[in-house]
Order: C-alpha cells, then structure tokens, then sequence
C-alpha cells in the first residue's frame, strides 16, 4: 500500500536488510523500511519485537551487524549520534535522555553542536516554544517537572537542529490524553512543513489518527506494511502478536459486598527529596470488584502503593482497616496474614530478588505459606510453587529454576503476579501491572486479575494505561498529585472526563466530569 | 611578626594540600568516577617529586614529577574502571596500597635528605599591610595557585560548554551515551586531573610543607580530600572553605595541645576531623536542596553495542 500522495523523489531513508544479531538472538532480522519526506510513518510491534534495535541502529547509537542505510538514495553509514544529528535526524527516547538536576536550557544546549552557547539556546528555546506551543520555563531544573513537560524539552531539543526526519519512541506512553493530542498537532505541522516521521508505538487508535503508513514487526522481522487506516485494530494487533488477540471475559460482577480494603481519610508527607504528598485520600474496595486508580506518573501512586502495602506505615492506624481489622500501623507482612498481596511497580529489585533463582523468590511473599516453618526454608515445596506459577502463568523460562534476571520483563511480571495470585488473597494491590510487558502477557495478567476478583477478591489496580482501567475496572477514581478524586463506576466515565481529573482541572470546573 | 600571624601562616600551609587535592577529586567525581586513589596518588606524587628535585636540585622539576606521578597512578586507574569496567571502589582501594607501597621503594635512598624552603611571593607594598598584608599578599606560589584553580574549576564546570558536557556525563552516563557525548574520553581527563592534582598536593607536602619525605607521610590527607568533596556537596567554593576549616582546626589543636588545657591529646587531635563534618553540616543544611551526589557516581559505564 501507498502513502496518498505519490513521491516523486528518491525515499528520504531507506533500510534494506538490516539484521542485528546479539549472541544467539536475531534482534532484527532482514528488515526492509523506507520513509518519505513529509511522512508520518508508524513503527509497531510488540515490546521485544526489535523495535528498539532497529530505531537505535537508524540513530547510530548500535551497529548493524548487516544491511544497508540509503539517505536521500545514497549510502551511508551512520556510526554515532553525532553523526546522525549532522544529517538531520532527531530523537524522542521513551526513557527520556535527560538530566535531572541540570536546567532545562542546560538540557537542550548539552545535546547541540559547540556553537550553540546558552543565551541563544535561550532566545531559540522561546522562539520554538511560540511557534509550535510547547511552553517550556528555560531555568526551571528538570526533576522539577511533568512528565509532558520533560517530553518537550526532548521535541525541542529536536527541532532546534532543524530535523528532517523525526523519531519519537512510544511517546505518548506518559501522557495524558490532552497533552497527546497537543503533541499529535504538533506532530501534524512538522509533518506538513515537511519533516519526515517514524512513530513508535503500541497503541493502535494513536497510529491510526496520524499515520498513512504502518510497518509492522514481529520476532525481529517486517511482516506486514499496511495503511493503518485501512484496518481495524483487531487485524493490525492480529499482525503484531500472530494471532488473534482475544478480549478480556468480565462477566458482569456479582453483586461486591462486604469492605474488604477501606482507606479513610489518608495523608501522608513526602518520603523522600522529590516525592509527592497524600492528601485526604478515601476509597474503598468491596470483595467481587475490581477498583481502578487512574494518573499521569508520580501524581501520588508510588506513595499510595506504599501506604496500602505498609511499606510507609500511616500515621494513624484507623486510615487503613483490610478486612475490617485497622491495619494502618501495620507492616507489610502483618498485612499479608491478614489476606492481602501486593505486587509494585519495579519488577526487578523490588517485587523480586534479581539475583535469586524462581524459587528463592517466592519466599519473599510467602512467608505465612508452605514453603517455610519455623524459620527453615523448605526448598522442596519452594521449587514446587515456583513450578506451580510457572505453568499456571505460562511464565517461558530459559531454564527450570532461573535467577529472575533472566527472564524478560513480561515473563517476570507474570511470575511476580502468579505468585500472589496463587495464595488466593483476598485483596491485592497492584501497582501497574502490565508496565512494559507485550499484548499477550498483558491480556493473561489482566484476565487474572479479574478472574481473581469475579472469585471473591478485593482487586486494586493503579495504572496508567487508561485502555487497561476501561478494560478491568468495575469502578475508578483518578489520582492528582495526592488527592484522589470520588470512586465512579466505570460506566459513568469518558476518557475526556478522566483526562480532566488528571490535569486537575476537573474540580475547579465545578465538577466536570460527571459526564 | 605576632605569634597569631604565624598560626594564620601555618594555616595556610595546612590547607593548600587538601584544597589542591580535593579539587581534583571533584573534577573526577563530576564527572561519574569515584576514585578513592586519592591517597596513593598523593604520596606518590610525594615520593616522586621529592626524589626528582632532590637529584635535579629543582623544585620546577619535582613538581612536575610530582604531577605526572599522580597523573601515571591515576592512568593506570583510568584503564582499570574505563577499560575493564572495574568496581570503583575496589580499584581505588588497591590504588591506595599500591601508592603506600610503590612510594616507599622509591623514597627510600631519600629519607634523610632536606631541601631548602621554597621562597614566597612577596607582593611589594600590599605584603606591609598590617596583619593580613602577609597571610594574602607572602605566600608561596602554591597558595595563590591553588586559589586560583578553584575558581577555574568552578567557572570551568559551570560556565563552560566542555563543563557542562562533563556534568551531564556524571549525572547520566546512559542518556549523555545516547546523545553521543564521549564518555569515556571526558571521564578519562577528568580522572588524569584529579591524579595530577593529587600529584601537586603530594609535592606540596613534600618540598614545601614538610620538606624532607618519610615512608606515608601523607598521613591520610587523601582520605580527608575526598571526605571534603562529599561534605562540600561537590562545589568548588565550598571545598575551599571546607579546607581551610579543616586546615584551622589541624594548626589550632596542635597549639591547643602545647598550651595543656588538660584535655586528653587524642580528643584534640580528633577536633579538626569533627569541626569539618560539623562546619560543612551546618552549610549544607542551610542550603537545602541540590546536595546530591552526581547520578552516576560510581557506576561502571558499559553501553550496549
């Protein structure tokens, strides 16, 4: 398929062959991919597809271990960024590339050529953010800003160099659906004044509103390059995962009774030097439901977690009572006795030990189970339950009993939450579940998660995948740095809503989002 | 000249040697690497320059072997964790005992040997002004260069393009890789700086403080520039107030001691130590934020190729 108008000049870039081989795994293998001058060209594939690999080969930062580059028709090699930047390419990391206690000037003029000094960074830096409107304070220091925010600096860090071909990794991944749409404007207007555009992503509906071409990889390889417009997304996710993606089963709930998690009235200060504040947090969530808590990242959700887990303890134990029992001065393993489990955010280093086998790590939250007693480890039923949730989660290891390193992150995510699931708590506490995992381990996390629920449990789920909370929430708040907002049923609330409680702007309007 | 101009003196003296060495180490940290060498190196550097102008009869030829000394112990360094991506901490260490080591073969034939005092600089006129006319206008030429390296230092990391590369590489060595800043070329000078400054201080002891080298003569300075470093929050300003407190309170206990107020010696000799961390506390809490450590610090750099 074609983009809609016809180019008459030679691709602006062109990938053909490119393989990158890292051991044993063929990272990309063979890819074709060419870019027009002026187009937005969309780049999907699952996480650990070669995506990645691919888009830091075309910016120099990793070598290919085969194929060609073609700019402009002739062929090149591109062995730095340095070099990538001189002919005109420009990047958006996902995990932005910034540094935090440096300004936000300081930030842009790191990334230019010598002849840029600060002050014209400066004067540059309010000429861009007029003309594109990505308002942006130049002295303000980086850790001090939203996540939206921090993506500005890196477009116009971009911009500043006058690019020709734009790359932007699953940018909107820590965006609220407002600051996306003001970023797909921009997006828009680079791409009519010109700029060339490789957008990355997973989220079919943002590719389908921007692109005109899509190339999609799976396993290292381009297996289809559509109109995305053209398809549906079952059909394009179809091509991402190679098979069919089914939906998540949500029976209606029987009717949650009982409170098995009530929060009342919780603040909390700031741990630490760039942490949030809780402010008067209430929720409640009954057996049988499933409670969503929406948000744009360190709105509060890291401290929320750690208030409702124990990991910080309350200071008054009435806040928090989990199966009616006050359980705010409660550590976390008390609060496991009591019927509750806890999966945070980091998989590696805090939900498991890196460096210990499958095993060794279903000790840390069993403690009140069978793979102990009276202080000794019993190995055997240890390996036994690391089995269990390794069949039962379809948890692909490279061996039998391996060290949680080595699994990639979907695996290990699904390993982490089987082995809460498997105790049969009666509420859990997940703090995004399916962060950086592919379609499939996403959709049989998430399955469980309900599952778990729909059996009688208590299920928590912060998240800030909004497509997820409308997918597994029976009802939903939304956190704004600190404060959350009233528990809805899902039902009675839009994307638009939700996205004016994360701006905080919800309240001031006067109660906007009963919509 | 009063008893108490000569303390101010000899504080001076006591304090140069840190200031010069903790400088160093600062540049090296900015920029990611933590080289707790820095004692090795010093007593390196004072082993070699004493040995150097002892047998060319030139101070100008001992501080240059002092420097590169300290600069050859901080290569070998530079290769250990840039290299090989070593542990920091285990490198540095073992650079220490090599240096406490290496320096004694090589100051043995010159223990006993005495070189005259280095003349100060005096600036005709100003040096006559009572009191302070000779503590900041007679010093030898070390004083003023040490002073003056602490501001280059601080211009150069805050005011200059290179500086500000160097800073972004220590708070971030993945993203400054990302963009395409060079790593390992900026952390290798930057490690070649602190162990030619560690080099200097070394000479400083040796052929002006003390003038005669002993087997581990710098007595732990090392240790005290890199504590400086921390407790100055990484900025230059402050390692130079952070010396000179530390300078004071080494001159002021010894007098304190010959004075015999009946305190126990070792408490006295302890008060220098306790004035730094209690000084520089107290700054650091009154400044607030922004006393982080750089990101980096420590951290073997290896990018994925």
């Amino acid at each position: 398929m074609k983009a809609d108008v016809p180019p008459s000049g030679p691709p602006l870039v062109e990938l053909k062959g490119i393989s990158k081989r890292y051991g044993d795994l063929l990272a990309n293998d063979e890819i074709d991919l060419s870019i027009e001058p002026g187009e937005i060209h969309a780049l999907l594939g699952e996480n650990g597809a070669g995506k990645s690999t691919l888009v830091k080969i075309l910016y120099g930062v990793i070598e290919p271990s085969a194929g060609e580059i073609r700019w402009e028709g002739q062929p090149i090699t591109i062995a730095s960024p340095v070099e990538a930047r001189s002919l005109g390419l420009g990047m958006v990391f996902q995990h932005f590339s910034l540094f935090d206690e440096l300004s936000v000037a300081e930030n842009i003029a790191v990334a230019l050529s010598d002849d840029w000094s600060l002050s014209t960074v400066r004067d540059k830096l309010g000429e861009i953010s007029r003309t594109y409107g990505l308002a942006l304070d130049a002295d303000r220091a980086v850790w001090t800003l939203s996540a939206g925010e921090r993506q500005r600096i890196e477009i116009v860090r971009c911009l500043l160099q006058n690019p020709r071909l734009l790359i932007l990794d699953e940018p909107t991944s820590v965006l609220t659906p407002q600051e996306a749409e003001h970023l797909f404007t921009t997006l828009d207007r680079l791409s009519e004044e010109g700029c060339s555009i490789l957008y990355i992503s997973h989220k079919l509906e943002e590719v389908r509103r921007l692109c005109r071409r899509a190339t999609i990889l799976r396993a290292g390889r381009v297996v289809a390059t559509i109109d995305p417009r053209a398809s549906s997304a079952r059909e394009i996710a179809a091509l991402m995962v190679g098979n069919a993606v089914g939906d998540i089963r949500t029976d209606a709930p029987h009717h949650p009774q009982g409170e098995t998690l009530r929060v009342s009235n919780l603040s909390m200060t700031p741990a630490g030097l760039h942490g949030q504040a809780l402010r008067d947090i209430n929720l409640v969530a009954r057996a049988g439901e499933v409670v969503g808590i929406a948000g744009v990242a360190g709105n509060g959700q890291s401290e929320l977690f750690a208030a409702l887990s124990g990991e910080r303890l309350a200071d008054h134990p009435e806040s928090i009572a989990i199966n009616g029992k006050l359980s705010g001065a409660m550590g976390i393993d008390a609060r496991r006795r009591l019927g509750a489990a806890f999966v945070p955010e980091e998989r590696l280093g805090h939900a498991a030990a890196p460096t210990h086998s499958l095993s060794e790590n279903t000790l840390i939250s069993h403690a009140a189970t069978e793979v102990s007693r009276s202080g000794f480890i019993l190995m055997n039923a240890a390996r036994r339950v690391a089995r269990s949730i390794v069949q039962g989660f379809d948890v692909r290891t490279p061996e039998g009993d391996p060290q949680a390193r080595k699994l990639s992150g979907g695996n290990l995510q699904k390993f982490v939450i089987g082995r809460e699931i498997i105790r049969r708590p009666k509420l859990i506490i997940v703090d995004q579940p399916t962060w950086g995992v592919d379609a499939g381990a996403a959709r049989l996390i998430r399955q469980a998660l309900v599952d778990l629920a729909r059996e009688g449990s208590a299920v928590v789920v912060i998240s800030q995948d909004l497509d997820e909370l409308f997918e597994v929430a029976d009802r939903m708040a939304v956190i704004h740095q600190g404060t959350l907002s009233p528990l809805r049923p899902i039902g009675e609330w839009t994307k638009e809503a939700v996205g004016l409680e994360m701006l905080g702007v919800a309240q001031a309007q006067g109660g906007a989002h009963a919509v | 000249m009063t008893t108490f101009e000569a303390i101010l003196l000899t504080i001076v003296t006591a304090s140069t040697p840190l200031l010069i060495a903790a400088l160093g180490e600062l540049v090296t940290e900015r920029s990611g690497v933590l080289n707790l060498g820095v004692e090795g190196m010093m007593v390196m550097g004072a082993a070699c320059s004493f040995a150097a102008a002892v047998t060319f009869d030139s101070t100008l030829i001992g501080v240059v072997a002092g420097m590169l000394a300290g600069a050859l112990m901080a290569a070998l360094f530079a290769l250990l964790v840039l290299g090989f991506a070593a542990n920091q901490t285990g490198s540095g260490l073992a650079l220490t005992i090599l240096g406490l080591g290496l320096s004694g073969l090589i100051g043995a034939p010159f223990v006993g040997a005495r070189r005259d005092p280095v003349a100060p600089i005096d600036i005709p006129g100003l040096s006559d002004i009572p009191v302070i006319g000779r503590l900041f206008f007679e010093q030898d030429l070390f004083v003023y260069a040490s002073i003056v390296l602490t501001i280059l230092v601080g211009l150069y990391l805050m005011r200059t393009r290179s500086g500000l590369t160097l800073r972004s590489i220590g708070e971030n060595h993945t993203s400054a890789n990302a963009l395409g800043l060079p790593v390992w070329r900026v952390r290798f000078w930057a490690i070649l700086f602190g162990g030619a400054c560690a080099g200097l201080a070394g000479a400083y002891l040796a052929l002006v403080y003390t003038r005669f080298w002993s087997p581990g003569m710098t007595a732990g300075r090392g240790w005290i520039a890199l504590a400086l470093v921390v407790f100055a929050a990484w900025r230059p300003g402050w390692v130079l107030v952070g010396a000179y407190i530390f300078g004071a309170a080494t001159v002021l206990q010894l007098h304190a001691q010959a004075a015999q107020f009946g305190v126990p010696s070792q408490v006295l000799s302890a008060v220098p130590y306790l004035a730094t961390i209690l000084a520089l506390l107290l700054l650091s809490i009154r400044h607030g934020r922004a006393i982080g450590a750089p990101g980096s610090l420590g951290v073997p750099f290896v990018p994925d190729r």
